[in-house]
């Protein structure tokens, strides 16, 4: 179990560099820091003097270890655009994002797996289809569509929830949350379905195809032979075998949540990570690209570690060495 | 232990037996996936036939005057018949815009499924055959580049390219930009499964056959392998497809796609998403429909290719 | 009705409708099974004997149904009972045991849950009682150490181990009556007895009744008390094992009993089977002196020894790392040495994991030995890996592999398959001529020149290593490697492509090398014998002095466990041609 998590671990640490060389990368070929910092009338003299002390002259190996280092203690230097700290522009930003997403992810969950049981245990049955086809279109529609209508319909037809903003916050230490009020409530609504409906349907196909691939299978057959009742069959051994892979799945999607909040906070102009992200991409504003992708980089990382523990909690064969020999001829 | 006694069967013609077959049977009696194939094939033949059949050439700046800005429908109040659908805020017709930015979407989503596919394909082919340490590495980078969504490295991609070239991009050389990230982003799922798809035919039987006649690895896996492998590949390619649009739709949507001088729908979305609250809707809901229905088909017509394939899921 | 009696079937009937009209697998069929007595059905594939089964337990799959006869247990009709009353049967009254232990149990549940909860539900006992009995069940069907074992999980079991949790399960609930559908096909043979054995004695010991359904005579043979034959979904013969195996009546039934390879006597053919179809056409044998497969240079007649492996061994790494320290690997061939004659036919037998596949395949050349030499004609081959040298030896040793589903490629024509070798290796001056070799060859192995044009999947699997056959004649080889060729066939197709290889051996003067786990196959078919044991050769000898008189105590054991077989009648030659 021990040797599991390091290895985990190494990989992890492992991506993370291969993702700050990314990001580097960036820093040093596209665009020059220095034009980004200064102003166009500053003198080259000026600039030479910046260069040296940004320590843009050294070797590029130590610019390198300059930034990991930097990096690990969140510091990604000065915005181009705003001409502020990076870091502090994330920290007000990042409790938005997160909020969303996991509202999102729960919606995704609990609204996704008991769809798609149902689906995969009463195919043929109307519900059923109906689920099917819902899920079809959604997985059709793009985030970004689904949110333009979502506001179309409550925000200018109905004008019952607002179409854009947090609403009202509540700063709890560094974080705000809009959950303890009635209008940061309202106005989760929206980019929560938005968000989390592309999301649902991917869920519940996997879900459904899922249960259908053990359902076919032999100990299910021979569940039955022993005269287990369906409730038991279904529930507990076919339901508990589905959602092992279906965990991975899950988890890789919940991260990549966060990433499709960017254009949900596009849409409904929402103050997060993801704004931010495309409004740094659009103006080449490359601090703030390289600080999202690494931060986004090791959310994804805790994420897929989390899940493979789970993983391995879940399902005996990891944990536990098979027994050898005794297999067919043939 | 599998002997199944057969009944000799009339040697027929392709064509027959094709009609004949349990393929063919479950499209046509699964009127959904009827229409779905309908409605694509009328789309592909608008999206090639653009150029002839569009009512007005919105690239021709002589023929847009900005005095037909923002109409309405033709069958509302205030709308002209020459424009059938309304116009945008520059006064192109939207049914014409629809049309080229259809072809738009179509030519970026089929040559990005192309490339990815190429790279996707070539690298799980590689890196299934050979292992050892070069299938580690590889499927290191596809592993690494998995966990990150694909619209994310896209955008990744598209501002990387945008700020080295400082935003003096062709049109052009935009598309380019955008297939090429597309293609990036969504290969190493080909490469997955044509990897594990080549691993178990590497195993079978036929295959060491083969080499035990000596054949070069090479001419094993470009022959023998590969045809085995590329079902699955289709499979993928009809889900990317879709994805693929999306992508690109939201790409423009967000800005970093298509210059609007050549709008696609998601562009068109993006510039009637500012007159929404002004009532002027028509600009949004058009190519929002136009979108939403092409995808819908492609999945559709994914989705049966899926179950065709896998006779296990009948 | 006979108050013994457990289970009664009269004329059943069981259908299966589809787009192309109706397909029946069980017709007419008639069956009883008294209390404490074993009752065999045995048959080929796609006799419908599985179908019987499910259809007593309710477990068709759908389309399938019944649709005539009755099925009466203890007296009562069981066949036309609703879902709910049909699922309370199964377990408490009849159980069912399947071919795969290790797809047969939920890998997720531990073995004390999955018979906790049957014996729950049937006995009305609470989880503490259940779980004692639990205990005791496993200690009954021979598990060592069963208040440990019965909180593992099922992958931690070995395959013969994994039956008996299966056996427990099937019996938890305290049934009349068991259908075991082939349960020890999957097994080895050492294993493979020890079950049989636990079934019969579990028979006696609760007066069970149970229907083993089967392919395989030599169970049929060991351990069942009255006996059906099935072919093409009708019962064609049934009776007492003794008689029935001994004196059999119906034709097809003594057809297959011809065509079971037998232990104690080595006969020159196999009796040709005709009454059972797909048996091949005519064919007329080979002339090698004027044919194209006799085309071969002075360089390549050889006499003696043909080919030597020495020393040889196979390393396979289970577990990479950067430290050869913790490196962990498999030795499936331990040092092995033997020599192989012109024109001689040499047999590899043992179990599986023995390595001998592994030998058959550094030979052919797939694997490059980790230590060892190979020697063909004379030149070291292992030395020289990817040369020129070796390819023009390699395609003189080709090989005929054991899955007939597999070794195919599904996509490609049959005549693109038999042609590819002979054009790769520029055997023929042009595609015309590949093509009239190539419906030479399909005549010569008995499928004639229209089978070209198809592809495998239009094919039954013994016509199918036809087809293999064919394309490893395509190089012109000397030695042939045969891994199993047979094994994946039923019965009475086994004996037809048993025939043509012995043909086709002394036609072309071919020297071969022949695997197989079967020993009787291997007493038929071959001229020496080498037996093989987790990787090491134990011993070599002629194929008479092997079976009379074997030296190693692992030989010994093998021959102990064959197949008693004098139960049967001699083999004679029944149908047309003998």
């Amino acid at each position: 179990m021990l040797m599991f998590v390091l290895r985990r671990l190494a990989h992890a640490v492992a991506v993370m560099l291969v993702v700050a060389l990314v990001a580097f990368t960036l820093f040093q070929y596209v665009g020059d820091p220095v034009v980004g910092l200064v102003g166009q009338d500053t003198g080259e003299k000026e600039r030479e003097e910046l260069r040296e002390e940004l320590g843009l002259n050294d070797p590029v190996v130590l610019q390198f270890a300059r930034f990991v280092y930097r990096a690990a203690q969140a510091d990604f230097g000065i915005s181009y655009r705003q001409k502020r700290p990076v870091t502090e522009l994330f920290v007000k930003r990042i409790p938005a994002t997160l909020e969303l997403s996991l509202m999102s992810a729960l919606f995704a969950l609990f609204v996704g797996i008991p769809l798609g049981v149902h689906s995969g245990l009463h195919r043929r049955s109307w519900t059923a289809k109906l689920a099917q086809s819902t899920a079809l279109v959604g997985i059709s529609l793009p985030p970004f569509l689904v949110g333009i209508l979502l506001i179309y319909l409550f925000a200018v037809v109905l004008g019952v929830l607002p179409s854009s903003g947090r609403g009202d916050t509540v700063q709890i230490g560094p974080w705000s949350t809009g959950l303890l009020t009635l209008s940061g409530l309202k106005s989760l609504i929206l980019p929560t379905i938005t968000l989390g409906l592309f999301q649902m349907t991917l869920i519940m196909r996997l879900v459904r195809a899922e249960m259908l691939e053990v359902l076919r299978s032999d100990y299910i057959k021979f569940a039955r032979a022993r005269g287990l009742p369906d409730r038991a069959v279904h529930y507990r051994h076919a339901l508990k075998n589905s959602l092992v892979p279906v965990i991975t799945i899950t988890g890789l999607q919940l991260g990549s949540i966060i990433a499709f909040a960017i254009i949900t906070e596009t849409v409904f102009q929402w103050p997060g990570m993801g704004f931010l992200f495309i409004q740094a991409v659009a103006a080449v504003d490359i601090p703030v690209m390289a600080a999202y992708l690494v931060l986004v980089a090791l959310l994804f990382v805790l994420i897929n570690m989390v899940v493979d523990v789970l993983y391995y909690v879940i399902d005996p064969r990891l944990r536990v060495q098979a027994a050898p020999g005794g297999r067919a001829h043939g | 232990m599998a002997e199944a006694s057969r009944q000799p069967a009339p040697p027929r013609g392709w064509f027959a037996r094709a009609l004949d077959s349990d393929v063919f049977h479950s499209f046509y009696t699964s009127p959904v996936t009827v229409i779905a194939a309908l409605v694509t094939l009328a789309f592909f033949f608008v999206a090639i036939f653009a150029h002839w059949i569009a009512p007005h050439d919105t690239f021709d700046l002589a023929t847009i005057s900005i005095m037909d800005s923002e109409l309405p429908p033709a069958w509302l109040d205030g709308g002209d018949p020459r424009f059938f659908l309304g116009t945008d805020d520059q006064g192109r017709d939207l049914l014409s815009a629809i049309m080229y930015g259809m072809r738009l979407s179509l030519l970026v989503g089929f040559a990005s499924v192309l490339f990815a596919a190429l790279i996707g394909v070539s690298v799980g082919l590689v890196s299934g055959y050979l292992g050892g340490t070069l299938d580690d590495v590889l499927m290191r980078i596809a592993d690494v580049q998995l966990s990150f969504p694909a619209i994310l490295i896209a955008l990744l991609v598209d501002g990387i390219t945008k700020g080295l070239f400082l935003g003096q991009a062709s049109e052009v050389l935009s598309i380019f930009v955008v297939v090429v990230s597309i293609a990036i982003s969504t290969w190493p799922q080909y490469a997955r499964t044509v990897r594990a798809s080549t691993m178990v035919e590497k195993s079978k039987e036929y295959v060491q056959a083969v080499q035990v006649i000596g054949l070069p690895p090479w001419l094993i896996v470009l022959r023998h392998v590969l045809p085995n492998v590329l079902g699955p590949v289709l499979v993928i390619a009809t889900i990317n497809l879709a994805i693929a649009i999306i992508i690109e739709a939201t790409l423009s949507f967000l800005g970093v796609g298509i210059p609007p001088t050549q709008p696609s729908m998601g562009t068109l979305i993006r510039i009637g998403n500012n007159f929404l609250f002004s009532g002027i809707w028509w600009i949004t809901f058009f190519p929002a429909l136009a979108l939403a229905v092409l995808v819908l088909a492609v999945n559709m017509l994914g989705d049966w290719i899926r179950d065709v394939l896998n006779p296990k899921l009948r | 009705m006979d108050a013994n009696e457990l289970l009664r079937i009269d004329k059943l009937r069981v259908e299966f409708p589809s787009r192309r009209g109706t397909f029946v697998a069980v017709d007419a069929l008639d069956l009883d099974v008294a209390r404490g007595e074993i009752h065999g059905l045995v048959g080929e594939s796609g006799a419908g004997k599985s179908t019987v089964g499910n259809a007593i337990m309710g477990l068709l799959e759908p389309p399938g149904r019944i649709t005539g006869g009755e099925i009466r247990l203890n007296g009562k009709r069981i066949d036309a009972m609703d879902a709910a009353a049909m699922r309370m049967l199964r377990g408490r009254k009849v159980g069912m045991i399947f071919q795969d232990p290790l797809t047969s149990l939920n890998p997720l549940l531990t073995v004390e849950q999955q018979l906790v909860e049957t014996m729950m539900l049937h006995l009305q006992v609470d989880h503490a009682a259940a779980s004692r009995q639990a205990v005791e069940l496993l200690d009954q069907v021979g598990i060592p150490r069963p208040g440990e074992r019965v909180k593992q999980y099922p992958h931690q079991f070995s395959g013969g181990m994994r039956q008996r949790v299966v056996i427990a399960l099937a019996l938890c609930s305290n049934p009349d009556l068991i259908i075991a559908d082939e349960p020890t096909t999957a097994l080895d043979v050492s294993i493979q007895s020890q079950i049989l054995d636990l079934i019969k004695s579990l028979c006696r010991e609760r007066s069970l009744g149970v229907i083993l359904i089967t392919h395989d005579i030599g169970v049929i043979a060991e351990t069942t008390d009255r006996v059906a034959v099935m072919y093409r979904a009708r019962v064609v013969e049934r009776g007492a094992t003794a008689k029935v195996l001994h004196a059999p009546e119906h034709e097809y039934t003594r057809a297959l009993i011809s065509a079971v390879p037998r232990p104690d006597v080595r006969l020159h053919r196999f009796p040709v089977v005709s009454y059972i179809e797909d048996g091949g056409e005519a064919r007329g044998p080979i002339d090698i002196s004027g044919h194209w497969l006799g085309r071969f240079d002075a360089s390549e007649r050889h006499r003696g020894e043909l080919a030597r492996i020495e020393g040889v061994s196979m390393n396979f790494t289970l577990r990479r790392s950067m430290f050869p320290s913790r490196r962990t690997f498999f030795t499936a061939v331990d040092d092995v040495s033997f020599q192989v004659g012109a024109g001689e036919v040499f047999g590899l037998v043992g179990e599986s994991g023995s390595g001998k596949s592994t030998v058959a395949r550094i030979i052919a050349g797939i694997h490059h030995p980790s230590a060892g030499r190979l020697l063909y004609a004379g030149t070291d081959l292992t030395a020289q890996r990817l040369a020129g040298a070796r390819r023009s030896h390699q395609r003189h040793i080709q090989m005929i592999f054991q899955d007939p589903f597999s070794s195919l490629n599904p996509r490609m024509r049959v005549r693109n398959i038999i042609a590819e070798p002979m054009l790769f290796h520029r055997l023929v001056a042009s595609r015309a001529e590949a093509s009239e070799v190539v419906d030479d060859l399909l005549e010569h192995v008995g499928l004639g020149r229209e089978a070209g044009v198809k592809f495998p999947h239009e094919f039954s699997g013994g016509q199918r290593q036809r087809i293999s056959i064919a394309r490893a004649l395509a190089t012109r080889p000397r030695l042939l490697i045969c891994d199993e060729p047979t094994s994946a066939l039923d019965v009475s197709i086994q004996a037809q492509i048993l025939n043509l290889l012995k043909d086709l051996q002394q036609e072309l003067e071919l020297t071969m090398l022949f695997i197989s786990h079967d020993l009787p196959v291997i007493r038929q078919m071959c001229d020496r014998v080498g037996v093989m044991q987790n990787g090491k050769l134990l011993e070599v000898a002629p194929t008479e002095q092997l079976f009379e008189q074997p030296q190693h105590a692992h030989t010994r054991e093998l021959m102990r466990l064959m197949p008693r077989l004098h139960a049967l009648a001699p083999p004679q030659a029944v149908g047309a041609s003998a």
